[in-house]
């Protein structure tokens, strides 16, 4: 019997139901009329993308001249996986019992949190799942934790209330949550907190953190952020990495 | 109806009086009340219209002035027709020359208050009578052409573009949708005006304005004679302007809007006071336009746990029914709201969820319930989320509801791609046809888990409604208690706009309207 083909990490394509098959799924819309003319358009532009033997498996009239696709092709591309490196937030999650314990040791008082949905975004459910007592998927939220006051601003807040406010409660961090990203309104919203707090002098004195589905820790950090968090996480990440930099960066 | 939950009417009835008592009571406050956009609806409907040089709507315009000459307590409609009896000229050229210098409307002399009522009434009477027109057109077009059967296929379009807004709709309406609902621009419900003319630009929907109503209802017309089904047209009746939103919405022969007695105090943080006056009178004109109204229970639970919370959802859409009784709206027109939001990983959480949909069909047995997708627990992972909705469409066929807002497999990515609106509607249309019957088939284990957990949440609701009755609807959201979102009586945003109302104060529309087309 043949062994098995080894994995070669610096040539890396997609895997379908044999190693380098290259074998990728994708679905998309064009605006053409329905029909055969419309399917080679639709393998012509996956080739242009670099798939060999593309194929539409299925399509459908869309009602207004247009044509959805669903296709197959095979990736001729390859990357180096063994050269990636994607900046994270890089730490051991805490517990919310171990974050407690290490507040009380470590920081010996409450730790200020004021978090809100800033600009025009109406989606509080980001901000919630991290600050609000129930948390999330099982995850308790911020308010929950004993050595931290959470603020929860709720949504629609300006730049300007936000920062007001966390002055004014004297908090360690300020979390931004930003859900609504069409046409990238929150990069403008995010950028324009960081430009107030350093207008101010404050920028150094408190933790920046945001969060949302289109944010990432690398885009949070180009933006000026101390962190950004994406889908998939939860109060104990955000509380971990908010103590580590109070103790870290002498915010106590 | 033999319920099929089991369900105590006597409990059913208990918890309806106690809302209705709290309505009762809030009503009291209501009618003591005005705010600015009952009154600039009132210039709307008497015929105010267009904006001034900076883009200011003459309805805010006029509006403004009386109130900077301390007249807003007598109301638009006393001010307007004195300024008709003074000067001769129509409501729209009153508001012109306001907005000019020319006319200051709280100066001119009070005329006799008879010829001032003449006047008023009989512009009003213009208005009603075209909105009447239009509610004949629809009935028109459902005789003829027809509709989509039950439930009403629900769709969103948020391009920010309105002409792009109604390619997307068109493409919909071919592919089965049946309602076609404009999402707004994020942060139009905290605007204390409605902008004014087309628009091409927005944040996550497109602004409402009469245009945009206008231009999409012609386009929803022209594709529903195409595919000889009635395609009906939903904005947002909600924020700082809603009777406004609620008066160009008649005008425009818009078929839904949501119009919720609460939400905007919960999840928009405009004053309480305000809201409740703003919605009755905006419920008052949908009812008479026959404009099916959605309420907003389904937020609660994406901000409250579906499970626990789901008390406080039957709680509103009792308390929301009420409110709307008030204002003449008839439970045909009643769309009220809840949702398919409990954690998928939940054992038996289908159940649930069935238990409790079966329930509200059996709570309100004419309205047509507006059932909202999982939101909540979508993650990013389309083909997860394409069965989650596949299992909303389940229990909606099964329990009849009403509205049915299409989950899309892409929600919490981005606003729906055209692809995504095609995929749901095939995911509903499947399910739809395959378990037409179901409900009239299958019947519930005598205190089974579904059973029971229909009458659990029916206790529990008709406690809390006991207790608001008790406590009175004000502190009752002071205190958290609908979507765990506290909120103060003189907090939020809009309170400078309510004023208390003179004993001279009337509004011909209230009258005009009120209990429907006479």
């Amino acid at each position: 019997m043949e062994s098995i083909q080894k994995v070669d990490l610096t040539r890396v394509k997609p895997y379908g139901d044999t190693l380098n098959d290259g074998m990728v799924q994708m679905s998309f819309t064009l605006p053409v009329p329905y029909g055969d003319e419309a399917s080679e358009a639709a393998k012509q532009l996956a080739e242009k993308m670099g798939f060999d033997d593309p194929a539409v498996v299925f399509s459908k009239d869309l009602g207004v001249g247009y044509t959805y696709f669903v296709m197959y092709g095979k990736c001729t591309h390859t990357v180096d996986y063994t050269v990636i490196e994607v900046p994270k937030v890089d730490m051991e999650f805490m517990e919310r019992e171990e974050v407690e314990e290490y507040i009380k040791e470590n920081i010996k008082r409450d730790v200020v949190i004021v978090g809100a949905c800033t600009g025009t975004d109406a989606h509080t459910v980001g901000i919630d799942a991290i600050m609000n007592m129930k948390g999330f998927d099982g995850h308790y939220g911020l308010e929950r934790y004993k050595g931290i006051e959470a603020i929860n601003m709720g949504s629609q807040v300006l730049n300007e209330e936000l920062i007001a406010k966390a002055v004014e409660v004297k908090a360690d961090a300020i979390l931004v949550s930003q859900v609504v990203t069409q046409k990238d309104v929150h990069i403008a919203n995010l950028t324009q907190l960081v430009e107030m707090m350093e207008a101010e002098g404050l920028r150094d004195k408190m933790i920046l953190v945001c969060g949302g589905p289109r944010i990432n820790h690398e885009l949070a950090q180009e933006l000026g952020y101390d962190a950004g968090f994406g889908t998939g996480s939860y109060a104990n990440h955000v509380a971990t990495f908010v103590v580590h930099q109070i103790v870290k960066r002498n915010l106590i | 109806m033999e319920s099929k939950l089991n369900l105590n009417p006597q409990l059913i009835q208990s918890a309806r009086t106690a809302a209705k008592n709290i309505a009762d009571d809030v009503q009291n406050f209501i009618d003591k009340n005005t705010t600015v956009t009952v009154e600039r609806t009132v210039a709307r409907l008497m015929g105010v219209d267009g904006v001034d040089e900076i883009d200011k709507p003459l309805p805010n315009v006029l509006i403004d002035a009386i109130k900077e000459g301390g007249g807003l307590s007598k109301g638009a409609a006393f001010w307007i027709g004195n300024a008709m009896v003074n000067t001769g000229k129509t409501p729209q050229e009153i508001a012109e020359k306001t907005s000019s210098g020319e006319i200051e409307i709280t100066k001119l002399p009070i005329a006799d208050e008879n010829k001032i009522m003449d006047a008023v009434y009989e512009t009003a009477k213009q208005t009603v009578e075209k909105i009447k027109n239009n509610r004949a057109r629809r009935d028109e077009y459902l005789n003829t052409i027809g509709e989509g059967r039950k439930p009403y296929l629900y769709v969103i379009v948020a391009t920010g573009n309105i002409y792009e807004d109604v390619l997307q709709a068109q493409a919909a309406a071919k592919q089965g949708a049946d309602i076609i609902a404009v999402i707004r621009t994020t942060a139009q419900s905290l605007l204390d005006y409605v902008p004014y003319g087309p628009t091409t630009e927005g944040f996550g929907g497109t602004y409402a304005t009469q245009e945009n109503f206008r231009i999409m209802r012609k386009a929803l017309d022209e594709v529903g004679e195409e595919v000889g089904r009635y395609i009906r047209l939903c904005n947002y009746c909600s924020g700082l302007c809603m009777p406004e939103i609620a008066a160009m919405g008649a005008m425009e022969r818009l078929d839904v809007m949501l119009n919720d007695a609460l939400y905007g105090i919960l999840f928009r943080d405009i004053n309480m006071q305000r809201t409740l006056v703003d919605q009755y009178f905006s419920r008052i004109i949908n009812g008479f336009a026959g404009i099916i109204i959605n309420t907003g229970e389904d937020n609660y639970l994406t901000t409250a746990d579906a499970y626990e919370e789901a008390h406080t959802v039957l709680a509103s859409q009792l308390i929301n029914e009420q409110f709307a009784l008030k204002a003449g709206i008839p439970e045909e027109q009643m769309g009220l709201g809840h949702a398919f939001e409990m954690n998928p990983m939940l054992e038996n959480g289908f159940l649930y969820e069935l238990a409790q949909a079966q329930m509200a069909r059996e709570i309100f047995p004419n309205a047509p319930l507006k059932y909202m997708p999982p939101t909540k627990y979508m993650t990013g992972n389309i083909f997860r989320g394409h069965l989650q909705d596949a299992m909303f469409n389940f229990i909606s066929i099964w329990t009849h509801q009403g509205l049915q807002l299409l989950g899309m497999p892409t929600e919490a990515i981005h606003t729906p791609h055209l692809q995504d609106r095609m995929l749901s509607i095939e995911n509903a249309k499947y399910i739809f046809n395959n378990a037409r019957d179901i409900g009239n088939e299958v019947e519930y284990k005598k205190d089974g888990i579904i059973q029971k957990r229909a009458q659990e949440v029916l206790a529990k609701a008709e406690e809390l409604l006991r207790d608001i009755q008790r406590e009175g609807i004000f502190d009752t959201i002071e205190k958290g208690k609908f979507g765990g979102v506290k909120r103060s009586f003189t907090g939020g945003k809009g309170l400078a706009g309510v004023v208390e109302k003179d004993e001279k104060y009337f509004n011909p529309f209230i009258d005009l309207m009120l209990g429907g087309a006479k």
